[in-house]
Parts: structure tokens; C-alpha cells; sequence
């Protein structure tokens, strides 16, 4: 396929948005613009299953008319499509209540973060970049006799370029690139089928190995033949680096302010109050060189920052964004985040770091002694209550006896309460990893005294 | 119907696509649009409104597809992204057929949301705000949200395929917690169709009262057994169960991919005789209802369990070419940013011949699972669980105590062949199904059904 388009400067379009939605009536105005230029390549069998080509371009403006705010997003950049996005955002804020806490951020400044963009990724070739894929399918299949097959194998890249402007002042821009490659393998044995994944994270693909991806799919799948349902207990659990992950975002969730201040986190109350054993330790880095989500600024145009959320077990900050820190009377933490043009702006993490311990893994599991490690788990949207932080969700892993890992066990649950999970953390480990579940997450495996498990 | 792009347009840019070679071209062009807002704190707030089109062009070779997709209509536009999409083919030219036009008679729309005013939807979540909070001092919290959305779409390819369809849908949703002391519990409800607003017009409020209800009966909640015992599953959204179990394993991408349980079942008997099941995208007004599917493919009624045999996968265009089979109009998308996939539209078992109470007063000691808050599977592997948003323990034939944190796990096959008993109060329910990174509005449905033996996962051994 070509190559990649050339960049386009969105800031001049965030502008006359802004200038649009004043016209319109606004009192105050924001716009954000985008422009995510990306491809992807999925491959099945040695061959080229699809191959997509993608730019996609858009704007979103946030209007203000008094203490009422109103949102219009849209993917016509014209000087009339813009116009007419603005007087919609206006519209909008007409049918939304007062709030007074309602108001643009100020601007402030913001800090250059080098090294976000990637020049490989336009460079490398639609059949480079295939070749990584397909390089993760044949280690895959290689790896073991008993890999059966590859459900997909998927190479990924994206350059976003994003652009904000506001009647406050606020006027920057950034451009990021991120890529992934992963695959699902398929195991056969013993009568049944088992999958497992393997997934790698980079800014440019240079920087992927495609062969550590489909060893550890293949490893992961061919691990879990023959798995059985463990018996029903409560035990030690260590949690892998993909699980923690998982558990990580969920409590950033909770961490985000505006579920706090309206009740609705489990830590609602405790600001800092005890919520963790001194094992677990939790920071937002808006800024980590090695972060998917890293930007010089948020969604709304806050710079973006380090803050310790978790330390010493004690529940530091919360996350904020302008309308919850004004709220409060507090700062924002830099933390309004977008899922593209098309989202108004909201509370969330950005990169969540688990601290990392002193224990190798092979440590950890000697020190659970008798337990289960756990591999994956499903059903998280379901089976955790964001407000109650009561979860139980499907698990799969390991059964540790004697210090060290024993057979494979599937078909079960892990259940408990978020809080009292942190409060039970005895160890975090020394391997952490970045993992794309959860949000961006960096974590240790984890090693959690006590959990309930229901199998047979 | 409002076409987005003339034939000539569509002509010329299947034309181009197919300019280096391959056996399949098509365009596929959307206008998207809506708007949605929400109550919380008893204020009105995200009130927002979205406009995009775009259109994405592929091209199909060997077994290879390759995908470009631009927003806006422009004729310029869609040629880019076609010469993208043919970018990394060499062969020599394949001529299109003509194309002909194919009408299609959308689902019917009898109130327009758009022209419908902000403030009247606004009115409407007031409303659901007071009736849920009504509802007793214990609701500390209530948000609800409405959504109303649009796609007018125009397909064609270089089968001679020229067709279109336009779909509005609406949704309301509302969540409640409750509190009690330092006890804390939640509860939802959703009401959708491939409506307009009339589907607001009867007694919207309704589903406040029950989200409400829900949160309260869990303020007397125990925490959930854990064990394998019987579990009886409530109507409508209990249909999610049928959903991940056994729909995503009949979607013929996992078939062909060797990651289903399904694989090599067709003409077995998989379930008990009693049961029977749909795929079923032509439900009138149903929220997984389309007149055609992404691929300009008319829906239609596909039986895929008779009688406890299976007898039907669910099929996309490449998916039926492979296996020389017809479409069954499961071809999908969330947008024309994504690649269709072969999905489900409204899955349901068929109602059968017990009611609820004969099927609980049979079971000695079990679970109850009125609704779930959703589910997940793993085709491959079969393994699925399902969080449980209301649940009860069923003693002596009775429901007892209502209970919290429980999630339903077991595998796909061991659990369909375990159903042995169906009601007859079928009704439908709305969810929006992920798969590929894509996410599409589902309907789910059946009357009560009872699984003789299942594990649930709680705290209490």
C-alpha cells in the first residue's frame, strides 16, 4: 500500500472552532482535533488475511454558555463544517443545566515530551510490517508440536496528531505513534483445545520481537493442555503481569474523581486511609517515556504529570480533570482523557505503574507455597462492581504446590473486594511489564494472600 | 432512500479498486449521526451530538483482504481510498458487473428523533430521575442516559450490487445505587429498539422504577454460594447465555479458523430436545434488527439449533463463498471504518412449555439468575462466564435470600446439553455485542431456562 499521508496541521481548524462557537453565542469555547493515521495487518496460515489502510480526521468542540456546556464532534474540517459543528455545540449547551463548576482550564505551561513519535512507522513497508505478523504466526507454530493452529496473528500501527485550542488562551499540539503485534495461539491435547496470547508493545516496530510474541502464545496455550476445574477454596493467588493489569485499571477507575464525588468508588471517603498492605504501591505517569498513553498535555489541555495515587499503603490523591478539581477547590491532576475527537473530555488514568518488588517470579511462587497462579481472566465488565468493588470473575492458570507451578486449572472463579485484595497484597515481584489491558498498565505479578476460588 | 453516492460514483470507484485484479470490490458509504444526553445528580449534563461519513472500499483477493477507509463522500475521496486498497495487488484489471439497483424497505421509523427538541429529551430523564428516586430514600444515586442514532447507508459491489438502507435507533438506560449504612449495591436497566421516539411513548419511566427495585432487594443481599448446583435463568437478557455459548461459536469466521467447539457438530445433537433457536435479524423493530446486514445481504429468520441439533452456522459473504453456501445476512460492522464480520443480530431460544414457578419449585437447592450484566466467551476453548447483576438462592423449590458477586462459569457444550427445562414467557432484551475491537447493537432473548448443573462463582463456600 502507499505510504503514509503527509501531516497536516490540525491547529488552524482547532482555531477558527474555537472562534466559530464565540460566534455562535458561546461564552466560552474548546475545540480538539485529530488526525490518526493507521494500518493493520491480520494474518491466518502463512497468508495475508486483511490489510487496512486508514486515516480518519475529526473535531470535537466543547461550548460553553454560562454554567451549561454542550459537546459537537464531527469529521468535516471545512470552514462551514466547522461552523456548523460550533452553533450544534451551542445548541447543545442550551438543553444541559447550570453547574458551577462548569468552566475551561486555564492555560498553562506545558513541556515538551520528546520521543512519542516514531519515523519507522511510515518508513516500514505494508510488506515489512506483514512480515512481522507472519513471523509471529510460524514461531507460533514452530514453537511446539502441539500448537494446532493460529487463531490470529495481527500487526497494528498508529500516528496520531492532535491539536487543542481554546478561548482561554490554551494553543498546543503533539503527535504520538504507537504499534503492537499479538496473536492467539491454538493448543491441542489430551481431548481438548486451549488458546493462549502473546503480545508485544513498542512505538516503532523496530523495536517489537516477533518471535518472544509467538513463543509465548504458544507457550501460554500449550501450558493449559489437559486443565482441569481446581477444588473450591480460599488460598493464596499470584496474579501474572496481564492479570494485575487488569486489576490495576479497574482501581485506577476507582481512583478517577468524579466516581468518587458522587459516591460511587470504593474509595469514596477514604483519602488517606489505609487501602493497601505497603507491598502495593500505585502511581499515574502521564509522562513515562515507555507509555502507550504518555502526551505533554491531557484531553482539555493540562499538562500532563506524575502522581502518586498509592504509597506507603495510604491512598494519596485522586485523579482530576478541571471540572472535578473546581469542585473541590484542588488542582487537576492533568487527567481529563479522550477516546479521540469523539469524547468529551473525562477523568481517567493515564499510564497506571504498579511499583515493582524485590522478587524474581520463581521467588514469589515459593513463597505462595500452596495456591493458584493466575494467567487470564474473562468477564471483568460484568463481574466486577466498579461502585461496590465486589468482583468475581473467570479465571484460568496454574495450581502452585510446593513452592512451585503444578498442573493447569481452568473453569473457575476468583472472588473478593478490591480493597481488601490491596490490603492482602504480600509481594509484588521484580518483572514488570507493559501491558495493554486495563488501559496502559505497567505491573509486577503480584502475590495476594488470600483469594476465593470456586471450582468444583 | 436517500442514496450517498449516484451509481456512476460507485461504478467508477469499484472500477478503480479492482484496477490491479481481484475477484470482490465493494464500497461501502455512511452518513452517521446522533446525539445523546444524560441526567446525574439530577442535572442534565453530556449533552452532545455527533455528524460523520465516510466511506471504506475493499478489495478481495485470493485469501487476502484489503481494506482503505476516508471520511467525507467526496468522489475524490472514495477513488483514494480505492487506489489504496488496490495499492498491493499486481494483476492486470477485472471488470465490475453493471451494477443494478436492489430496493430495500428499511425498518420503519414513525417519530424522527432529530426532529424531536433537546429540552423534550431532557424532560425525559427528569422524568426517569424522579421516578427512580421515587422509589424509596435509600436510592443515593440514579444517572440515565438517552441515545438516539442514525445510519443511512449506500453498498455496492462488483457482484452488480446496488443497494442502501437507512436506521435509526433509540436507547435509554438507567442505574441506581442504593444505600443502607455502609451497605452498597447497584442496579440497571436498558429499554432499545430500531426505533424513533416512539418507543418513548408509553411508560419510559418504568424501567427507573425497576433499575431502582433492583438496587434495594440487593440491600438485603447475602454474598453468592459458590458451587456447581442447578441454576435457573431468567427471560430476556437471560438470552445472553445462549449468546456466548453457543452464538459466537456458531459464527463461521471461528469455524473456518479451527477455533470453535462447533466444529464438526452440524446434524448433531448438541442440546435436549426441547430446545430450539434463532438467529433472527427481521424481528419487527428489534434492536439487532436490520432490513439488510453491511453487506447489502437482506436479513432473514436462520434456525440454528432444531430440536437439540445443530443445523445452521451464521455466515458472511466470504465466509458463505468458502463454504459455496448462501449469506445468512450476519455480515456486520460497527462503522465504515471496520471490515464486516460475520455477528449475530437478535439470538433467542424459542419459548418452550414450562413457566418459571414449575421450574424452580423442582429444584431442591440452586441458584437463581434473573440478569446478567453481560458475559464473555472464548470460542476456541468453549469457556465462558457471566456476571450476575440480580441473583437469588432457590432452597426447598423456593427463592430465598436475593445474593451479590456472583458470576456463572462452565463450558459451552457441557452446559447447553445440561439445559432441561424452557419457559414459556419469552420476551426480548437489547445489549451491544464486542468482538474484533468492534461493537454492534444485539438483541437477546428466550423465556426462563433452567441449566441442570452449573458452577457459580461467589465468596461463600
Amino acid at each position: 500500500m502507499s505510504e503514509h499521508l503527509p501531516s497536516v496541521d490540525l491547529s488552524p481548524a482547532a482555531s477558527r472552532a474555537v472562534e466559530a462557537a464565540l460566534g455562535a453565542g458561546a461564552s466560552a469555547a474548546e475545540a480538539y482535533a485529530s488526525r490518526d493515521t493507521g494500518r493493520e495487518v491480520r494474518v491466518h496460515g502463512g497468508q495475508v488475511e486483511s490489510l487496512t489502510a486508514a486515516t480518519q480526521t475529526g473535531i470535537g468542540i466543547r461550548a460553553w454558555d454560562g454554567q451549561r456546556v454542550g459537546y459537537a464532534y464531527g469529521t468535516d474540517l471545512s470552514d462551514s463544517g466547522v461552523a456548523a459543528l460550533a452553533a450544534r455545540a451551542a445548541e447543545m449547551a442550551a438543553a444541559a443545566d447550570e453547574d458551577e463548576f462548569a468552566a475551561p482550564p486555564a492555560p498553562a505551561e506545558i513541556e515538551a515530551l520528546p520521543g512519542l513519535d516514531s519515523p519507522s512507522v511510515a518508513e516500514w513497508s505494508a510488506g515489512q510490517v506483514a512480515d512481522i505478523a507472519l513471523t509471529v504466526e510460524r514461531t507460533a507454530l514452530a514453537a511446539d508440536p502441539r500448537v494446532a493452529g493460529v487463531e490470529t496473528a495481527v500487526y497494528a500501527d498508529s500516528t496520531e496528531q492532535v491539536a487543542i485550542a481554546s478561548s482561554t488562551g490554551i494553543a498546543a499540539s503533539y503527535e504520538s505513534a504507537n504499534c503492537f503485534a499479538y496473536l492467539q495461539a491454538l493448543a491441542e491435547g489430551e481431548g481438548g483445545r486451549e488458546t493462549g496470547l502473546g503480545f508485544g508493545l513498542a512505538r516503532g516496530p523496530e523495536d517489537l520481537d516477533p518471535e518472544a510474541i509467538g513463543t509465548e502464545g504458544a507457550e501460554r496455550a500449550v501450558a493449559m493442555i489437559g486443565a482441569g476445574k481446581p477444588a473450591s477454596r480460599s488460598c493464596p493467588v499470584v496474579l501474572d503481569p496481564t492479570v494485575a493489569a487488569s486489576f490495576a485499571g479497574l482501581i485506577g477507575g476507582a481512583l478517577g474523581a468524579r466516581a468518587v464525588q458522587r459516591g460511587r468508588s470504593p474509595f469514596a471517603g477514604r483519602l488517606g486511609n489505609e487501602v493497601a498492605s505497603t507491598s502495593f504501591a500505585l502511581h499515574d505517569d502521564g509522562r513515562d517515556p515507555a507509555g502507550a498513553a504518555s502526551a505533554p498535555f491531557d484531553g482539555e489541555g493540562v499538562p500532563r504529570r506524575r502522581t502518586a495515587l498509592i504509597e506507603g499503603g495510604a491512598l494519596r490523591t485522586f485523579l482530576y480533570d478541571t471540572y472535578t478539581a473546581n469542585r473541590e477547590g484542588t488542582s487537576s491532576t492533568g487527567s481529563a482523557s479522550r477516546a479521540g475527537y469523539r469524547s468529551l473530555p473525562s477523568v481517567s488514568a493515564s499510564n497506571l505503574v504498579v511499583a515493582a518488588g524485590d522478587l524474581s517470579t520463581a521467588e514469589l511462587l515459593a513463597q505462595a507455597g500452596e495456591g493458584v497462579f493466575v494467567t487470564d481472566v474473562a468477564g471483568l465488565h460484568s463481574g466486577v462492581n466498579p461502585v461496590t468493588g465486589v468482583f468475581s470473575v473467570g479465571a484460568s492458570g496454574r495450581i502452585i504446590r510446593d513452592g512451585a507451578l503444578a498442573e493447569p486449572v481452568r473453569e473457575f472463579t476468583i472472588a473478593g473486594e478490591l480493597v481488601a485484595m490491596l490490603r492482602a497484597v504480600v509481594a509484588a515481584g521484580s518483572e514488570a511489564r507493559w501491558v495493554p489491558f486495563g488501559g496502559s498498565v505497567s505491573t509486577p505479578p503480584l502475590l495476594v494472600a488470600e483469594l476465593s476460588i470456586s471450582g468444583t | 432512500m436517500t442514496e450517498l453516492l449516484d451509481q456512476e460514483v460507485a461504478t467508477r470507484v469499484l472500477s478503480r479498486a479492482l484496477a490491479n485484479g481481484g475477484r470482490f470490490a465493494e464500497v461501502f458509504a455512511e452518513r452517521r449521526g446522533g446525539m445523546s444526553l444524560a441526567i446525574d445528580e439530577s442535572r442534565i449534563e453530556s449533552v452532545q451530538s455527533g455528524a460523520e461519513e465516510g466511506a471504506g472500499v475493499r478489495v478481495v483477493d485470493g485469501a487476502t483482504t484489503y481494506f482503505a477507509h476516508v471520511d467525507g463522500l467526496e468522489p475524490a475521496e472514495l477513488e483514494r481510498a480505492a487506489d489504496e486498497a488496490a495499492s498491493a495487488l499486481r494483476a492486470g484489471r477485472t471488470e465490475p458487473r453493471p451494477l443494478s439497483a436492489r430496493p430495500v424497505t428499511p425498518v420503519p421509523i414513525a417519530v424522527a428523533p432529530e426532529d424531536v427538541p433537546a429540552a423534550r429529551k431532557a424532560e425525559l430523564l427528569r422524568e426517569l430521575d424522579q421516578r427512580g428516586r421515587g422509589m424509596g430514600d435509600e436510592i443515593a444515586q440514579l444517572t440515565a442516559s438517552y441515545a438516539e442514532a442514525r445510519r443511512v447507508v449506500t453498498i455496492a459491489n462488483s457482484d452488480g450490487l446496488f443497494t442502501g438502507d437507512d436506521r435509526t435507533r433509540t436507547r435509554i438506560g438507567v442505574q441506581t445505587v442504593a444505600r443502607r449504612g455502609e451497605k452498597v449495591e447497584t442496579g440497571a436497566e436498558t429499554l432499545g429498539a430500531h426505533r424513533g421516539f416512539e418507543l418513548l411513548e408509553e411508560d419510559p419511566g418504568l424501567i427507573a422504577e425497576q433499575a431502582a427495585k433492583k438496587a434495594l432487594t440487593l440491600l438485603d443481599s447475602r454474598p453468592a454460594p459458590s458451587g456447581s448446583m442447578p441454576v435457573v435463568v431468567g427471560g430476556g437478557f437471560g438470552g445472553v447465555l445462549f449468546h456466548e455459548m453457543t452464538g459466537h461459536g456458531l459464527e463461521i469466521d471461528h469455524i473456518h479458523k479451527g477455533a470453535s467447539v462447533y466444529i464438526g457438530k452440524l446434524g448433531e445433537q448438541v442440546a435436549q430436545p426441547l430446545l430450539n433457536a434463532y438467529d433472527d435479524g427481521r424481528l419487527p423493530s428489534e434492536w439487532g434488527s436490520d432490513a439488510i446486514d453491511d453487506e447489502g445481504q437482506p436479513t432473514q429468520q436462520t434456525k440454528v439449533i432444531e430440536d437439540g441439533r445443530l443445523i445452521s452456522y451464521l455466515y458472511d459473504h466470504l465466509g458463505a463463498e468458502k463454504d459455496g453456501v448462501a449469506s445468512t445476512g450476519n455480515g456486520r460492522r460497527e462503522s465504515f471504518r471496520h471490515l464486516p464480520l460475520p455477528r449475530m443480530t437478535n439470538t433467542y431460544i424459542a419459548p418452550g412449555e414450562s413457566t418459571p414457578a414449575q421450574m424452580i419449585e423442582e429444584v431442591k437447592n440452586g441458584f437463581y439468575a434473573v440478569s446478567f450484566g453481560g458475559g464473555q466467551v472464548d470460542p476456541a476453548t468453549g469457556d465462558f462466564v457471566f456476571g450476575v447483576s440480580e441473583g437469588y438462592l432457590i432452597e426447598d423449590g423456593k427463592v430465598t435470600a436475593p445474593c451479590t458477586g456472583a458470576t456463572l462459569i462452565g463450558n459451552c457444550l457441557d452446559a447447553l446439553a445440561a439445559i432441561d427445562a424452557v419457559g414459556n414467557d419469552f420476551f426480548m432484551k437489547t445489549g451491544i455485542c464486542g468482538k474484533g475491537g468492534q461493537k454492534v447493537p444485539v438483541g437477546t432473548g428466550q423465556g426462563h431456562v433452567r441449566v441442570g448443573k452449573m458452577t457459580v462463582g461467589g465468596t461463600q463456600l
